[in-house]
């Protein structure tokens, strides 16, 4: 690394500034105005649509060897499927660590 | 002032944030491990994890900086990475818009994965929470996450390679934010939202970081509400 140290906080700094108003954008400058429906509807989906493309990725990343890891894949499943029926965090949490502990020591 | 309620909204949301602790504290350690080696100062690592609070982007930029990326390319490829949180920002808004001034400032300061999905999840259950109870909600979900996401940052600085411990935690992430989120897939619209964004993210994974996620959580979004439109809720 050969940045000098005001490039550093620089990078710093304007990372914080730009996220910060990433973050703030709608919440802060539209306040308690409402939205149009249609925009609502699809604010609706945010979290369906952005985790699990978040974490799919993860789940199915290759190692050093270009193997990904079954053990991970029956635990994200097994989490997904428990979570969806129970409707709960913690179902679906322990289905999933359980999954991947018991896959490991059998494996 | 005491509280008829048996259980505040700031002790749900400090509850309901415990099972990210484990996977966010040791990653804010190994934040700090990696850029001190990097070659940052302290200081440096720490005000990493005190201005930006994005885990995700802080690797990202740290990935770039050990390859002595331009500056402008190390910020913008960390700020792709984070503007998915402007969806986050929206969908929070009917939520807390009408939270005062300084509150949407704040919860804006720590809207993270984490702390928007743990609060998304509580406020689309019942019974349902005022816009006060929705704020107390979200603090109490950061209320113990942000300090130990700088003091791990920390401590990760300070100690170095000596304190990486053998725990393999990776696998918790990924397990922690589908549990979250599999409860909140009610009705078709969410689950083909839910399925679209997982296709596009993996065909999309050749993109640069960040980029390739926002089009696919853009995409999931417009099947969401479309199917919504089309059958009703």
């Amino acid at each position: 690394m050969s940045y000098s140290e005001t490039q550093i906080w620089a990078i710093i700094v304007i990372m914080g500034i730009c996220t910060y108003m990433i973050r703030f954008s709608f919440l802060g400058l539209i306040g308690k105005r409402d939205l149009p429906e249609w925009i609502l509807r699809h604010l609706r989906y945010t979290p369906v649509a952005v985790l699990p493309g978040l974490v799919a990725p993860l789940v199915l990343a290759t190692d050093a060897n270009g193997q990904m890891d079954p053990t991970l894949i029956a635990a994200a499943v097994a989490t997904s499927l428990i979570g969806w029926w129970r409707k709960g965090l913690f179902p679906g949490a322990m289905a999933g660590i359980a999954t991947f502990f018991a896959l490991n020591a059998l494996l | 002032m005491p509280s008829t309620i048996p259980k505040s909204p700031f002790v749900a949301g400090f509850w309901a944030g415990m099972p990210f602790i484990a996977v966010g504290f040791p990653f804010s350690v190994f934040f700090g491990i990696v850029a001190t080696e990097a070659g940052l100062s302290i200081a440096q690592a720490s005000g990493f994890s005190l201005v930006v609070v994005a885990g995700a982007s802080q690797f990202t930029a740290l990935q770039l900086m050990i390859e002595d990326a331009p500056v402008w390319s190390v910020v913008a490829a960390a700020l792709a990475v984070n503007l998915r949180m402007a969806m986050y920002s929206a969908s929070l808004q009917p939520h807390l818009g009408s939270a005062p001034f300084w509150h949407r400032a704040f919860v804006a300061y720590l809207n993270y994965d984490s702390s928007y999905a743990i609060s998304m999840a509580r406020y689309e259950q019942n019974p349902p929470l005022n816009v006060r109870e929705k704020v107390r909600f979200f603090i109490g979900t950061v209320s113990l996450m942000t300090p130990l996401w700088f003091l791990g940052t920390f401590l990760g600085a300070i100690f170095g390679k000596s304190i990486l411990v053998g725990i393999d935690i990776d696998f918790a992430m990924p397990i922690l934010f589908l549990a979250l989120v599999a409860p909140m897939v009610k009705t078709l619209a969410h689950l083909a939202a839910a399925v679209t964004s997982i296709i596009a993210a993996l065909l999309l994974a050749f993109l640069p970081s960040g980029t390739g996620l926002l089009v696919a959580a853009a995409l999931a979004m417009i099947v969401g509400a479309e199917i919504e439109r089309r059958r009703g809720r």
